[in-house]
């Protein structure tokens, strides 16, 4: 944590990387992993904090982003990559030139007290105990319950499990002992940014569902003042430019910024601001818009991503139409990644701010649309993450139309008899099947097949063909959840010798007491089978607990069993880690090889006896281990759904590299598509244990929610318009309107093309294939486009570099 | 917006701004962030620029596309650089190339005429079925697009220039030759083509061309 507040551009040295000790750059750096985790010492965690494997990967990344020299050291024991892109991450890290990662436990011997350098010792296989010189040591230190954690608890009378985190519901893990209270994030476990967010709008569906009779009576409708036409009058353009306290203007110059905006031409009004996103200082710009009669407003700030809503909202407040408000980024354009060129950086501030002014003179007035929203939630999928979300919103009192495309609910987890924790699913997913079939509010459709999906947020239609015939559904949001595949191996004799069984097959055969793998007395498990390679390459989350969960289950039905768990690293992540030590412990032989050299199994006859021969390296005593077993696991990868592809484009949504859905920010928005009105669940999003699923189940009943609790959406006036005119009814838009906004209407003057403003995302690529510039996009035409490259270089520039080349 | 809506003609307009280079960032081909793809209709529109900016003899290094995501801002800053490098071992637009600047002028509002014909060239002729970059680097390096670039292009390409230039002042065939840096037997070729089409006339009395 110490490290990051250096690498941070607000950190004790301006994000300059220095030594506390004689602020001297270090060049050479190490991070020691699982410091306090997974360790059962005084003072040490037993479990995994799953965070600093991929936090460590990124420090790396950025310190050498700030110094390409660095030499940078990983010492570690298993890298726990097993979230969505983490693989890849890690696999950049790894290629970084001067990046090593060494599996050790290290010690760190002395401290040199004249070059205040650290030595740590540690040991490889190929050259034995080493030690080195840092010049600077990082502790990955792991994640601890809240400081006042007991007395948290004791004051809202919440029970807490072993690790003093909360203690949860494994099919609710949202819940507390207290109905009522709720927990999400960091206190539910060690888990990451994208499940803190999951589980915190899943709890605030969980609440919804508890207050959903008191839902908008406090509301108040927004009145704003009457719009002034101002389309007949000559731009009149006000700039307030901001300091973002010390952001922007510890670089920019702003007071010489704001009298340079005074010298633009239509710009009749200009000043400085410390921060424009407060609220007096938007109260500020709408009493300035009153009083100079300005027309155009320009925020020089930061990013319009995030605020851009906020000052369209302000200039509302003036009667000015919101179109007519441009934001100029002159914070993570410029004062941000130009700290150390100051005049250069004032000089770019001009430069960005007057190519808004260009843009500005050119602005139109656009009108929103407001869509009415239908009611009803249809739910793509029926297992864990397809019924939990229809739960949720049916409770919140709206119509849930729930669609399998097996003939009976309950997906993957029908083949999954018990948790690592003990839960036991097959009751559990009975409950949850009953309950769904029991509500009043939530229809379910078996044997589904999706024929068509058309309509916009608030306003969707899909056919389907299911056991209730041929139907047309009306609904306003869609959740996809549905599920994924488990691959079908084709190394390791899988398919070829019955003996050589998948994971899950284990785990059925184990419930169902089949004496051949009970009764084995040798078996094998193989990790990482499909994934972590090059054709997939990300970690299947899952199997590393699936094994170690069957192996616990073997060893107890069957002590004497020898089991081998042949693994490239073992991902028990989070409380899971425990099991892992619990296996150890009980002589579950873990034996770790490389994806360059992974084990050769061969059938083998062995005096008359039929036999499987494991080999494969064994790196720590430097030779080949053979190994005979009765049964081989394999850690099959999980992936994508078969229908993800023909889903992704029904409901025009897109997928991550790894062909899993993808998410509109993995962070910000993990539930949501980035196409309005769809949400997204499950191992669909990428593979997950049951708990996350729940809690993201949760969570995008909660983000469904806040549409459906709406009467109207808005949608954004910056869509395409065709001027009938000059259409030639080529079809050009057409065809690569993927979105299906445009369509030929008949006119008395012949075809003409013509947007559907809902439908429009606003990406603009028609506008570029139109030969006669009849389809154009609002907000960003090719004349608000081009005044803006006109401006971007000034005039006198241009004269004399055309003179200078002359 | 979408980088498919960065238009050729945008890219035009910064050159004749008198600009040293373009530079564009494009979200990575196959993660467009709407089900348009327009990133690849962007890389068939810089492939487009860069042969027709070789064909009117600017170094087509000034224009390059990038593929990368919000989060990676390394990369970012790593290919703006790299960029910025070139450019500026380039040199300043049109000086290098030896085109001075009502030549330059007159070539990029020729090539801005024809924008509503590469389109329609790039509808009918260039919709390609591939998937990655390098297959379509390996097609616009090929002779396939060679040819369909000297077929349908170059001669329009010529003719467009050569009105654009006789419509600040009439002038003789030599003197149109240096200025676009034709072989006279092409610049006669075109000559003929152009003034059987309509577009311009030889002025017998004063030995040159002019806009018909
Ligand atoms: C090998 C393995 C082992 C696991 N072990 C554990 C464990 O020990 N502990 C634990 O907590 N979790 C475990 N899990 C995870 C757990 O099973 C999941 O988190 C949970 O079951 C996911 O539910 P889901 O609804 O997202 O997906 P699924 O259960 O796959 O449900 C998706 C549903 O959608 C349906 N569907 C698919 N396409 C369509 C379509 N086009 N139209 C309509 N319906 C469609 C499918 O038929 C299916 O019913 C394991 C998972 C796997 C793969
Ligand atoms: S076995 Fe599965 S969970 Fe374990 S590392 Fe391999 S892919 Fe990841
Ligand atoms: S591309 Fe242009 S001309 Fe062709 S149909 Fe669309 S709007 Fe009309
Ligand atoms: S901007 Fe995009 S969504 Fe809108 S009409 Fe054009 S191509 Fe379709």
């Amino acid at each position: 944590m110490d490290y990051e507040r250096l690498l941070c551009s607000t950190g004790p040295y301006q994000g300059e990387i220095l030594r506390a000790s004689d602020l001297k750059h270090p060049h050479k750096i190490a991070w020691i992993q699982c410091v306090g985790s997974r360790q059962v010492i005084e003072g040490g965690n037993s479990y995994c904090s799953a965070v600093c494997c991929t936090y460590t990967q990124k420090q790396a990344i950025l310190t050498k982003d700030h110094d390409a020299g660095a030499e940078c050291v990983i010492f570690h024991n298993d890298i726990r990559s097993y979230g969505k892109d983490f693989e890849r991450f890690y696999e950049r890290t790894e290629k970084l030139p001067g990046v090593r990662f060494i599996r050790s436990y290290t010690s760190i011997v002395k401290e040199n007290p004249e070059t205040k350098n650290v030595t740590i010792r540690y040991s490889t296989p190929d050259d034995g105990v080493k030690e080195e010189e840092f010049d600077m040591v990082v502790l990955s230190v792991g994640l601890n319950p809240p400081a006042d954690v007991l007395d948290l608890a004791k004051k809202f009378g919440i029970k807490l499990n072993p690790h003093d985190f909360c203690n949860l519901n494994p099919v609710n893990p949202m819940e507390t002992n207290r109905p009522g209270i709720f927990v999400s994030g960091g206190f539910q476990g060690p888990i990451d940014i994208p499940e803190s967010v999951f589980s915190a709008s899943g709890a605030s569906s969980q609440i919804g569902e508890l207050l959903d009779y008191r839902r908008g009576i406090l509301s108040k409708e927004r009145i704003y003042p009457p719009e002034r036409d101002v389309s007949k009058e000559d731009p009149r353009i006000g700039v307030f430019v901001c300091h973002c306290g010390a952001n922007i203007g510890r670089i920019v110059n702003v007071p010489e910024t704001v009298e340079y905006c005074k010298s633009l031409p239509n710009v009749v009004y200009a000043q400085e601001q410390l921060f424009s996103c407060a609220t007096n200082s938007a109260k500020e710009i709408t009493d300035m818009i009153k009083e100079k009669g300005l027309n155009r407003v320009i925020v020089a700030a930061c990013s319009p991503r995030t605020l851009e809503p906020l000052f369209r909202d302000t200039v509302r407040e003036a009667g000015i139409n919101q179109y007519y408000f441009e934001m100029a980024n002159i914070r993570e354009h410029n004062s941000w990644v130009h700290s150390k060129e100051k005049e250069e950086a004032s000089e770019k501030a001009h430069d960005i701010i007057r190519m808004s002014v260009a843009r500005a003179c050119h602005l139109e007035p656009l009108q929103e649309f407001d869509l009415p929203v239908n009611k009803a939630a249809l739910v793509v999928g029926g297992g864990i993450a397809g019924m939990t979300s229809a739960l949720s919103i049916a409770n919140q009192g709206h119509e849930v139309h729930l669609l399998e495309k097996d003939t009976e609910l309950g997906g993957i987890a029908r083949r999954i008899h018990d948790t690592l924790e003990g839960l036991d699913v097959q009751a559990y997913l009975r409950d949850l099947i009953r309950k769904v079939y029991q509500h009043p509010l939530i229809h379910v459709y078996h044997d589904t097949t999706i024929t068509g999906a058309t309509g916009y947020v608030g306003n969707f239609v899909t056919k389907v063909k299911s056991d209730r015939g041929v139907t047309e559904i009306k609904h306003g949001a869609s959740v996809i959840a549905i599920g994924v595949d488990v691959y079908k191996p084709a190394e390791y004799l899988y398919g070829e010798d019955d003996r050589v069984l998948t994971h899950l097959e284990l785990e059925e055969q184990i419930t169902k007491g089949n004496e051949k793998v009970i009764n084995a007395e040798s078996l094998v498990m193989i990790q990482c089978v499909g994934c972590r390679n090059e054709e997939r390459n990300y970690c299947s989350r899952l199997c590393c607990s699936e094994s170690v969960k069957n192996a616990l289950k073997l060893k107890k039905i069957n002590p004497k069993m020898n089991i081998y768990i042949l693994f490239r690293d073992i991902r028990t992540y989070g409380f899971k880690e425990d099991y892992y030590r619990e296996a150890a412990d009980k002589d579950v032989k873990f034996i770790r090889y490389e994806p360059e050299d992974p084990p050769e199994v061969k059938a083998v006859k062995d005096g008359g006896k039929s036999i499987l021969k494991v080999s494969l390296p064994d790196y720590i005593l430097g030779q080949k281990l053979e190994i005979d077993a009765d049964i081989i696991s394999l850690a099959a990868a999980v992936v994508p759904s078969s229908a993800t592809k023909e889903v992704a484009g029904l409901f025009k949504v897109t997928l991550s590299p790894d062909g899993f859905f993808k998410e509109a920010h993995v962070k910000l928005r993990p539930v949501e598509f980035a196409t309005d009105g769809v949400y997204l669940c499950g191992l669909a999003h990428y593979p997950k244990f049951m708990q996350e699923t729940i809690n993201q189940a949760y969570g995008a009943a909660g983000r469904a929610l806040t549409l459906l609790s709406h009467d109207i959406v808005i949608a954004s006036g910056s869509v395409c318009g065709v001027d009938e005119n000059r259409c030639v009814s080529c079809g050009a838009c057409i065809t690569v309107c993927t979105y299906g906004a445009i369509e030929f209407y008949d006119t008395p003057q012949g075809r003409k093309a013509r947007v559907n403003p809902v439908l429009c995302k606003g990406d603009g690529l028609c506008n570029t294939v139109c030969p006669t510039a009849a389809i154009s996009l609002k907000h960003f035409t090719d004349e608000e486009i081009l005044s803006q490259i006109d401006a971007a270089v000034p005039e006198e520039e241009i004269i004399q570099k055309i003179e200078a080349a002359a | 917006m979408c980088t498919g809506r960065v238009d050729l003609e945008h890219v035009l307009r910064a050159f004749s701004k008198g600009v040293d280079g373009v530079f564009i960032g494009a979200c990575h081909l196959n993660e467009c962030n709407y089900i348009t793809h327009g990133n690849y209709h962007a890389l068939t529109m810089v492939n487009i620029c860069k042969k027709i900016m070789e064909n009117i003899g600017l170094n087509p290094e000034r224009l390059r596309i990038r593929f990368m995501s919000g989060a990676e801002a390394s990369l970012f800053v790593e290919s703006v650089n790299e960029f910025v490098k070139t450019v500026k071992e380039i040199g300043p637009l049109g000086k290098v190339e030896g085109i001075n600047k009502n030549a330059l002028k007159a070539k990029l509002e020729a090539v801005t005429q024809l924008v509503p014909y590469i389109r329609l060239v790039e509808r009918e002729r260039l919709r390609l079925p591939f998937k990655s970059e390098e297959e379509y680097n390996n097609f616009f390096t090929s002779d396939e697009f060679n040819k369909l670039f000297n077929e349908l292009i170059v001669e329009k390409l010529a003719i467009s220039q050569i009105t654009s230039l006789l419509r600040e002042r009439p002038l003789s065939a030599g003197k149109i030759s240096e200025y676009l840096g034709l072989a006279p037997s092409e610049v006669s070729r075109y000559m003929n083509t152009s003034s059987r089409q309509g577009l311009v006339r030889y002025d017998e009395g004063r030995n040159c061309f002019a806009l018909a």
